[in-house]
C-alpha cells in the first residue's frame, strides 16, 4: 500500500498538502454546522453549575461521583442552542438535500402537532437522522481508486464504529461481487484442494468477535511535525466492528494441511488482486473469514462478501473480497510485504513482517480544532486499543505528561478491541496539554513520540511511515482552542 | 453460572447432532464435507510467486519486447523514464536508504528497495496496468519485468526472462530486511517534556 509515496520530497509534500487541504475543506463546512464538534460559534459548553455546588476550581476527582456530570457532558457536543439548531438545519440542507446516509424530511415547528413519517416509507431499511452529518473523508491521492478514507473518531460514542463510517483502504476501487457466484479456492500444501461457495462457507459453525482494525499507516503524517489538525486526520485509520464468520482453522482442517506448510497466501478478488502472507500458526490460532459486520452482511467497501480477519495484525493483512488461499512452506514476499508495509530505519535496514499493532490510545474529545467555551467541567474521553490483548489501564495527563491520573474504563474490556476511557476534568482557563497513555495486559506501555523516535529514527519526513503508536498531545490555549502539538 | 452451563450443554448437543448429520456425507469424521474438490483446471489461472521461482507460470520474454510493452502500456502513468507520475517511480534511489534526516526522504523503488525480482513479475501480472489489470500475457509480463530491471541496471543482455532467471536475479537490496524485534519496552517517560 503506498499510503504516501515516499519517493521524493516534492511528491511527499504535494501529497501531504493535499491531505491538509482535504481536512481544511471538511473543517470549513463543519465550522458552519451547529451539529459538528467544530462549529465555530458553538463551543463545547462547560456544564452549568449545579445549584449549591461549586462550579470552578474543584477537582471533580475529589467529589463524590455525580451522575449528572457524566450525562450532561455526553450531550454537550450534540446539543446546541435553539439558534444553533436552526443553523444546523440549513447547513445540513441548504437545498433540501440530506447528508449521506440520511433522507431529507421537512421539519415541523412542533412534532407533537402533526403525525410523523409512516412506517415502511424507508423501504424497510432505516437511515440515520438528517441532522447527523459526519462522514469519512478521503485522502487526496491522484486516483480515488487507490486511496483511503478516515473515520470521524471525534463524533463516536461507545466503541463500535458505524459500518458506514468504518475507515477504508482500497488499491483498485471497491469490487462488486455477486455472492451467488463467488468462490473461495484453498490449495497449495493441502491434502485436498477445495472450492467453497458462500453457501458452503456459511454452513460451517460460526464465531463472532468485536475487534478493532487499524491501518499501520495510521498517523504517518505526524512523525516529524504536527501536520493534520483533527483526530480524524491523525488517528482516523482505526475502527471497531463486530465481525462474524468461520475460523480459518475449520477451513484448513477441511482441506487437510500437509506437514511443512508454514505460510498462507490470502488473495482478494478486487482489481488489485491484493495478497499478503500470513503465518500458519496465526491462521490456526484466531484468524477467520468474516461475512458479517455489526449484525448484517459485511459492507462492500469492507470486502463483501468475505474478508479475512487477522486479530491484532495490521489492517492490510485483513484481505478483502477473499477468493483464494494458498499454503506454502515460505512467505510469498508479495509487493505489500516488501515494497510497502516494511519499516525503514535510519540504518537503511527495514523491519519486515511487523504484523502486530502495538498498544495505542488517543483523546477524541476534546481534540484538535474544537473550542472549549470557558472554564468549567469537561469530560475528557477517548479510545485505547492493543493488538496484543486487553487494555489494562489508561492514564490521562492535563499538564503535558508531568502528572498522570487513571481514567475510568468503560466495560466490556475485550481483547484486541477498542476500549473507551473517560476522565472528568475541570478546566481552570489556563493553557493545558491533554494526553492519554495506555498499558495493555502484556505490560506494554504506550511510548511518547520521543521514545518511539529514539527506537525508530526519522528516515525522512514521514519516518518509517508505519506503526506510529505514540502518545498524542492536544494543546488547549487560554481561549479554549484545541490544537495538535508535539509535546514530549 | 448454572444457565451458562446449561446453554453450553445445549450448544454442544446441537453441535454433535449437526456433526452426526455430516458424518453421512463425509468419510472423515473430523470434517464437515462442505465444498467441492478444486481441479487443476480450476486453479490454472491463479498466479502467485515464491522468491525461488516456484509457482510462477511458464513463459519467457525479452528486454527489447519489454520496452515496447512499457512504452505502450505503462509509461503514461509511470513516466517515459520510469520516474513516476500517477504510478510509483520505478527506478533510482540507490544509496538513499541510510538516512536519519527528517527533511530528506529516502527513494524507495524497485531498483533501490525491492528484495526479489519474482515479486515484480507477480505484482505486474496481478495488478497492472492499473485500469486493465490481468490483460497482459505471461510473455509480456516477463518482458516488461526484464525491461524495468534493465533500466534499473540490474539486468542486461539478451538472455530470455523466465521464472528461473528471475529467481536468480541479485536485487541490490536483497539483504536489506530484518525480522520484527518488537515489542519494544518503554518505561513511562521521566524527562521534562516540552513543546517541540
Ligand atoms: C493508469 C495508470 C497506470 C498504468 C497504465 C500502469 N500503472 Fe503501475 N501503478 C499505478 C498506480 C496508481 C500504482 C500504485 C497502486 C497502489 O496504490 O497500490 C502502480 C504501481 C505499480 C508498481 C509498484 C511500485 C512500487 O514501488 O510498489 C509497479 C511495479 C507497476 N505499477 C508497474 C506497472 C507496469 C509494468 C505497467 C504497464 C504494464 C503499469 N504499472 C501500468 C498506475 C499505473
Amino acid at each position: 500500500m503506498s499510503i504516501l509515496d515516499p519517493n521524493s520530497d516534492a511528491k511527499n509534500q504535494l501529497k501531504i498538502a493535499s491531505l491538509v487541504e482535504a481536512e481544511e475543506a471538511f473543517l470549513a463546512k463543519a465550522r458552519k454546522n451547529a451539529n459538528s464538534a467544530y462549529f465555530s460559534q458553538n463551543h463545547i459548553e462547560p456544564e452549568k453549575p449545579v445549584k449549591g455546588e461549586p462550579a470552578k476550581g474543584v477537582d471533580p476527582l475529589q467529589r463524590p461521583h455525580n451522575r449528572r456530570h457524566f450525562l450532561a457532558s455526553f450531550a454537550v457536543l450534540a446539543s446546541s442552542s435553539v439558534a444553533g439548531r436552526a443553523i444546523a438545519q440549513t447547513a445540513a440542507s441548504p437545498d433540501g438535500k440530506a447528508p449521506p446516509g440520511a433522507v431529507w424530511r421537512s421539519v415541523p415547528e412542533d412534532a407533537t402537532k402533526i403525525p410523523g413519517t409512516a412506517i415502511g416509507e424507508d423501504g424497510g431499511y432505516g437511515t440515520r437522522s438528517q441532522f447527523e452529518t459526519e462522514v469519512r473523508w478521503r485522502f487526496g491521492t491522484k486516483t480515488p481508486l487507490s486511496s483511503w478514507s478516515m473515520t470521524p473518531l471525534e463524533h463516536g460514542v461507545g466503541i463500535i464504529t458505524p459500518s458506514g463510517l468504518h475507515f477504508e483502504r482500497d488499491h483498485g476501487g471497491i469490487a462488486t461481487i455477486d455472492p451467488a457466484t463467488h468462490k473461495v479456492f484453498v490449495h497449495g500444501m493441502v491434502k485436498q484442494p477445495k472450492k467453497f461457495s458462500m453457501l458452503d462457507v456459511k454452513r460451517f459453525p460460526s464465531i463472532s468477535r468485536i475487534l478493532f482494525i487499524e491501518c499501520s499507516g495510521n498517523g504517518l503524517t505526524e512523525w516529524s511535525k504536527p501536520t493534520l489538525k483533527t483526530v480524524q486526520g491523525t488517528h482516523g485509520l482505526v475502527s471497531t466492528s463486530e465481525w462474524t464468520g468461520v475460523p480459518l482453522s475449520t477451513i484448513l482442517n477441511e482441506v487437510g494441511v500437509k506437514s511443512g506448510a508454514k505460510w498462507l497466501l490470502v488473495e482478494g478478488g478486487d482489481s488489485s488482486v491484493m495478497t499478503r502472507s500470513i503465518p500458519i500458526d496465526k491462521a490456526m490460532k484466531d484468524c477467520f473469514l468474516a461475512y458479517g459486520q455489526n449484525g448484517e452482511a459485511i459492507r462492500p467497501e469492507q470486502g463483501y462478501p468475505l474478508r479475512l480477519i487477522a486479530p491484532g495484525y495490521e489492517g492490510n493483512t485483513h484481505i478483502k473480497w477473499v477468493r483464494r488461499i494458498e499454503l506454502s512452506d515460505k512467505p510469498f514476499m508479495t509487493r505489500e510485504e516488501t515494497s510497502k508495509y516494511t519499516d525503514l530505519l535510519p540504518s537503511g535496514k527495514a523491519v519486515q513482517f511487523s504484523l502486530v499493532m502495538d498498544a495505542k490510545s488517543v483523546i477524541t474529545r476534546p481534540s484538535g480544532e474544537m473550542t472549549l467555551s470557558g472554564p468549567g467541567f469537561y469530560e475528557i474521553t477517548g479510545l485505547a486499543w492493543s493488538g496484543r490483548g486487553r487494555i489494562k489501564r489508561v492514564d490521562v495527563s492535563t499538564d503535558g505528561g508531568r502528572t498522570w491520573k487513571p481514567a475510568g474504563l468503560q466495560g466490556p474490556i475485550l481483547p484486541i478491541c477498542q476500549t473507551r476511557f473517560r476522565f472528568p476534568w475541570v478546566w481552570d482557563g489556563k493553557e493545558a496539554i491533554l494526553q492519554s497513555r495506555c498499558v495493555d495486559e502484556t505490560g506494554y506501555v504506550q511510548p511518547t513520540l520521543g521514545q518511539l523516535i529514539e527506537v525508530r529514527g526519522l528516515n525522512g519526513p514521514i519516518g518509517s511511515i508505519y506503526h506510529l503508536n505514540a502518545i498524542q498531545s492536544w494543546k488547549v490555549d487560554t481561549e479554549g482552542r484545541v490544537s495538535n502539538v508535539h509535546y514530549y | 453460572m448454572f444457565t451458562t452451563t446449561k446453554l453450553f450443554l445445549q450448544v454442544t448437543a446441537c453441535g454433535a447432532l449437526f456433526a452426526l448429520n455430516t458424518y453421512a456425507v463425509s468419510a472423515d469424521p473430523t470434517r464437515y464435507g462442505f465444498g467441492e474438490p478444486a481441479s487443476a483446471n480450476d486453479l490454472q489461472d491463479f498466479v502467485s510467486s515464491l522468491p525461488d521461482g516456484r509457482d510462477l507460470p511458464a513463459g519467457s520474454g525479452t528486454i527489447s519486447k519489454g520496452k515496447q510493452v512499457y512504452d505502450e502500456k505503462c509509461a503514461s502513468c509511470h513516466g517515459q523514464k520510469l520516474e513516476g507520475d500517477i504510478g510509483d517511480r520505478l527506478i533510482g534511489g540507490r544509496g538513499t536508504l541510510v538516512n536519519n534526516d527528517p527533511k530528506k526522504a529516502p527513494v524507495k523503488t524497485v531498483e533501490s528497495y525491492w528484495p526479489y525480482a519474482t515479486t515484480l513479475f507477480d505484482y505486474i501480472k496481478r495488478a497492472m496496468p492499473f485500469y486493465t489489470p490481468g490483460s497482459l500475457t505471461n510473455d509480456e509480463v516477463y518482458s516488461v519485468t526484464g525491461y524495468i530491471l534493465s533500466e534499473a541496471k540490474i539486468l542486461n543482455g539478451d538472455e530470455p526472462i523466465t521464472a528461473k532467471s528471475l529467481s536468480k536475479v541479485a536485487m541490490p537490496n536483497r539483504n536489506g530486511f530484518i525480522p520484527d524485534h518488537r515489542p519494544d519496552h518503554f518505561k513511562p517517560a521521566d524527562k521534562h517534556p516540552r513543546l517541540r
